[in-house]
């Protein structure tokens, strides 16, 4: 019997052997796979093993862990809830993460590569592991500012830093509680997310940056700086402003604001039409500046791209191809002219830098899980609008608007503002969209806001910028200046 | 036979050998649960002392009774067994700490206990093995009245998660088909070792093969139809394939005959044709194997979660008490191997399949070594079910085939198997030491020997 016994013994080998060779596929052949495949709640449950870093902003933290005595050790809350979750996003079980919370991921979970000094050392020494800390360049009080500001309306809050880009306040309403699709309780978290995805207002939307308005009048900072930049004309420059501007190739004439006369001559200064916001004068500005300056000046702007890699962030369209009508009501920020209100700060941050607009960022520094610097972010440049000398005349006109025209509502004694105001139409019968943008100070320009509210804000029909959107605008800039 | 050589010193020195490596065993158990307290919540349990204390002391026990009553034993069974007895134990226990509604490993402790008895018990009855042979035909009643058990009580003392396979008196619940196991390979061994002259000879030529007469099928189709019996009535695919592959096996080695491992092969593809097309449950298992994601919220959860869990084991495991094993369904019992590979990670499922293959190997050593045809029998069927067994639970867990829930020898938590595998290690241990036992000393110097001398024919 042991002939068959020694083959039965082989049979027995090989299948000891199929089982090795399987397991070894398992475990480590096909495991990346298995790791990152959807419904793996192991990812997840690692991910809640550990204690996420903070994110704050100054001494406001925006975002922490707590512990619990769940399953999933870790509980995310966010103290400011509403106001800062266009920024923070959320970080939930069952949907995801959004926000900084999903850009800086590797950060906050501690699983950066720059973090592995940290890890190994953790390991080693049985201290339990943590994520590291992300630092906001959000100013809590602007921030506060705007989104008290934004109580009651439907609209949209940037402020930045003009000299380096840094986000001073990114504001959102109506907004949404992050704390709601944070919960653990998956079956709340997916009625809080049925319910804001239907709701009509949209609370999840960050009109900030995933949106995009009519830039109305505000747009005529663009024109003009086209203008000054190719040096064909100054703030004194004289130019045609008609109470009624015939469209050419077609019979329809172009009007301003309330049917209102410019000049009684049918000519003024650049510098007065951009402070009574004269649509006919710039529409013919537009026209003999020509679309394609147009479009070159805006995009040296940011438009064509989303300037802030967040989220959904959209990108500000100045049309191709116009055709003459469409150019002029371009230059005056209507037609096809969509722009985010980021995309608005970043037009008045630019004419505050001398013509230089710094690209945009919502991190200042990010933090080991002992606080150690880990990075600060360098600003950058993200693109040159125009010169030096241009940006200094723009700045003079706007700082009229504030002064002596439109803007008036975003004065601050003691502090020289500059600003435009603006006012949407986007809709027959419906209230326009009120836009704001402004920096200051004038001369040494340290915040540069753009507000914008949907449908007039409670003034209805009866809003422009000025008187919605500015005060707003004021309230910012003085949040930042300490005032 | 190298039997002979061996002398009294020798026979020493071996059981020297056990002991160190019983040492070995239970060190291993010890630093596994340390291990399970640290990694789960930073320290020592207190509870170490009594699992450590108490295995200790089991084993230690059933080492003096190889001593005493098969002292000529291979040296490795009792330290291999022991040292999966006590990582099964570890493992209970790290799974008891992830879940608060179980408390299970303080019970599996005492069913080590009882399996330690079976095996001392066994040592102690079954003096010489070929006394078994004289119960061949009443342990093939007792293990087909074992296995029709279940199927004869009404169904809701013996149905759970689907398998008709259990007998629960009041909190008692037993799985006779484990001892049904061991009775029926008593009967295989025996009535083959009867029967093998003329199983073996007695054959007509087709095609070159050499196939049995026709009214020696009998057996084998018995055998066939047994198993089938108990996949349609238990629906229980595990055991019904399991004694299958013992009998035919067991029937080989009898034989010598390859024809026989033909027509084996040959009705168990039938058979499986059959299930899939029959019964639901069985292409429910097929389908789960071939396409397990297409289930993974439904009945192929567990296996697509133990999948998951062995995926983020890799090469070393995330550690004992660091992973989260407790996600799949029933991880201590029929998936506890998906918690060897999360926790322990490759490195430590192939150290626990080795051991596991080291008992079947010496199994089938035991068995070449020993003299008597039946106890050839036995031990090959023994090594061979453990061997089977494992191939088939592991296999299904790690989906190299189709999963069809069997126990992990040792391993997984439950007492009646743990009973049979201490048994089947008791019976192993008892033919290694009548293969190694030296024909040169004298029966009249062993007590037993007024029994040897009745059995020996």
């Amino acid at each position: 019997m042991n002939p068959p016994l020694r083959r039965v013994a082989m049979a027995l080998l090989l299948m000891f052997g199929a089982l090795f060779a399987n397991a070894t596929w398992l475990q480590v052949v096909n495991a990346g796979d298995l790791r990152t495949k959807q419904g793996n709640t192991r990812v997840l449950l690692n991910q809640y093993e550990h204690q996420r870093g903070p994110i704050v902003a100054g001494n406001v933290i925006v975002a922490r862990s707590v512990a619990t005595k769940d399953r999933l050790k870790y509980l995310r809350v966010y103290p400011q809830g509403e106001e800062y979750a266009p920024i923070t996003g959320y970080y939930s079980v069952t949907l995801g993460f959004s926000g900084i919370e999903r850009q800086e991921n590797s950060i906050l979970s501690g699983s950066d590569d720059r973090l592995f000094v940290r890890r190994l050392s953790d390991l080693v020494t049985g201290r339990t592991p943590r994520g590291g800390t992300v630092k906001l360049t959000v100013n809590p009080k602007a921030q506060d500012a705007a989104w008290d500001g934004l109580q009651g309306k439907v609209g949209a809050v940037v402020a930045l830093d003009p000299r380096t880009g840094a986000v001073l306040a990114m504001a959102s309403n109506p907004s949404y509680d992050p704390n709601t699709l944070s919960s653990h309780n998956a079956r709340a978290v997916t009625t809080a997310s049925t319910r804001l995805n239907t709701d009509r207002r949209k609370p999840r939307l960050n009109r900030a940056i995933e949106e995009t308005y009519p830039p109305g009048s505000t747009f005529k900072v663009v024109t003009a700086a086209a203008a000054l930049e190719s040096g064909k004309y100054t703030p004194d420059t004289v130019i045609p402003a008609p109470t009624q501007l015939s469209l050419p190739q077609t019979n329809r004439k172009l009007k301003n604001f309330g049917g209102e006369v410019c000049s009684g001559s049918g000519k003024m200064p650049l510098k007065d039409a951009l402070r009574i916001s004269c649509n006919t004068a710039f529409a013919a500005l537009g026209l003999r500046l020509g679309a394609d300056a147009l479009q070159a000046t805006a995009e040296r702007f940011g438009f064509g791209r989303a300037p802030l890699e967040l989220d959904r962030a959209a990108a500000s369209v100045f049309p191709s191809n116009l055709n003459p009508p469409q150019t002029a009501q371009s230059a005056i920020g209507q037609f096809d002219v969509r722009v985010t209100p980021m995309q608005m700060a970043l037009v008045a941050a630019g004419v505050a830098n001398n013509g230089v607009v710094m690209k945009p960022y919502l991190v200042k520094e990010l933090q080991g899980p002992d606080l150690a610097p880990l990075s600060l972010t360098e600003p950058k440049v993200l693109s040159r609008a125009m010169d030096a000398p241009a940006a200094s005349a723009l700045t003079s006109m706007m700082v009229n608007v504030v002064n002596n025209g439109t803007g008036t509502a975003a004065r601050i004694s003691g502090v020289t503002v500059a600003g435009k105001t603006g006012t949407a139409q986007h809709a027959a019968g419906a209230a326009p969209h009120a836009w704001f943008i402004a920096f200051a100070p004038a001369q040494n320009p340290v915040v540069a806001v753009a507000v914008l509210i949907e449908d007039g804000g409670n003034l209805n029909r009866e809003a422009t910028g000025g008187r919605v959107a500015a005060p707003i605008a004021r309230a910012v800039i003085e949040a930042v200046l300490g005032r | 036979m190298t039997a002979q050589t061996i002398t009294a010193t020798e026979q020493g020195d071996r059981r020297t050998t056990e002991l160190v490596l019983i040492v070995f065993a239970l060190l291993l158990a010890v630093a596994a649960y340390a291990a399970v307290g640290l990694g789960h919540n930073d320290r020592v349990p207190a509870s170490l002392l009594f699992y450590g204390a108490g295995l200790a002391v089991l084993v230690v026990a059933a080492h003096f009774a190889i001593r005493r009553y098969a002292p000529y034993a291979d040296p490795v069974f009792l330290p291999l067994a022991a040292a999966l007895n006590g990582l099964g134990l570890v493992l209970i226990h790290r799974l008891d700490l992830a879940s608060s509604k179980h408390d299970n490993a303080p019970l599996q402790l005492v069913w080590t206990m009882f399996g330690v008895a079976v095996f001392i018990g066994v040592l102690v009855v079954v003096r010489d093995h070929r006394v078994l042979q004289r119960y061949t035909y009443t342990a093939g009643l007792l293990g087909l009245v074992l296995l029709a058990l279940p199927a004869l009580i009404p169904a809701r003392f013996s149905t759970v998660n689907g398998a008709r396979i259990w007998i629960r008196v009041g909190g008692l619940s037993f799985q006779p088909g484990e001892a049904a196991k061991l009775a029926l390979m008593v009967f295989f061994a025996g009535y083959l070792v009867a029967k093998r002259d003329v199983l073996a000879l007695a054959s007509r030529r087709v095609a070159g093969i050499d196939l049995p007469r026709g009214r020696d099928l009998g057996p084998v189709l018995l055998a066939w139809a047994a198993s089938l019996l108990v996949l349609v009535v238990e629906k229980d695919l595990g055991t019904s394939l399991l004694f299958f592959g013992i009998f035919i096996s067991m029937l080989y080695v009898a034989t010598e005959r390859r024809s026989w491992l033909l027509i084996g092969l040959g009705l168990f593809a039938a058979g499986a044709f059959f299930a899939y097309h029959t019964f639901g449950h069985v292409r429910d298992r097929v389908d789960i194997w071939l396409h397990p994601f297409n289930y993974a919220q439904g009945q192929g959860y567990q296996l697509v979660q133990a999948m998951y869990g062995m995926s983020f084991g890799r090469l070393f495991g995330s550690g004992l008490g660091q992973g989260r094993p407790d996600i799949v369904p029933y991880a201590n019992s029929d998936f506890i191997i998906s918690t060897v590979g999360e926790e322990l990670g490759l490195a430590g499922l192939m150290a626990v399949l080795m051991v596991f293959l080291l008992i079947v190997m010496r199994g089938i050593r035991a068995a070449l070594a020993v003299r008597d045809s039946f106890g050839k029998l036995l031990a090959a069927g023994l090594a061979f079910a453990i061997g089977l067994q494992v191939f088939v639970v592991v296999g299904g867990v790690t989906r190299l085939i189709p999963l069809t829930g069997l126990t992990t020898p040792f391993l997984s938590y439950g007492g009646s198997s743990l009973l049979a595998e201490w048994a089947i290690i008791a019976l192993l241990v008892r033919i290694s030491d009548a293969g190694r036992r030296p024909e040169a000393v004298p029966q009249t110097a062993s007590p037993d020997d007024a029994l040897t001398q009745v059995v020996r024919r």
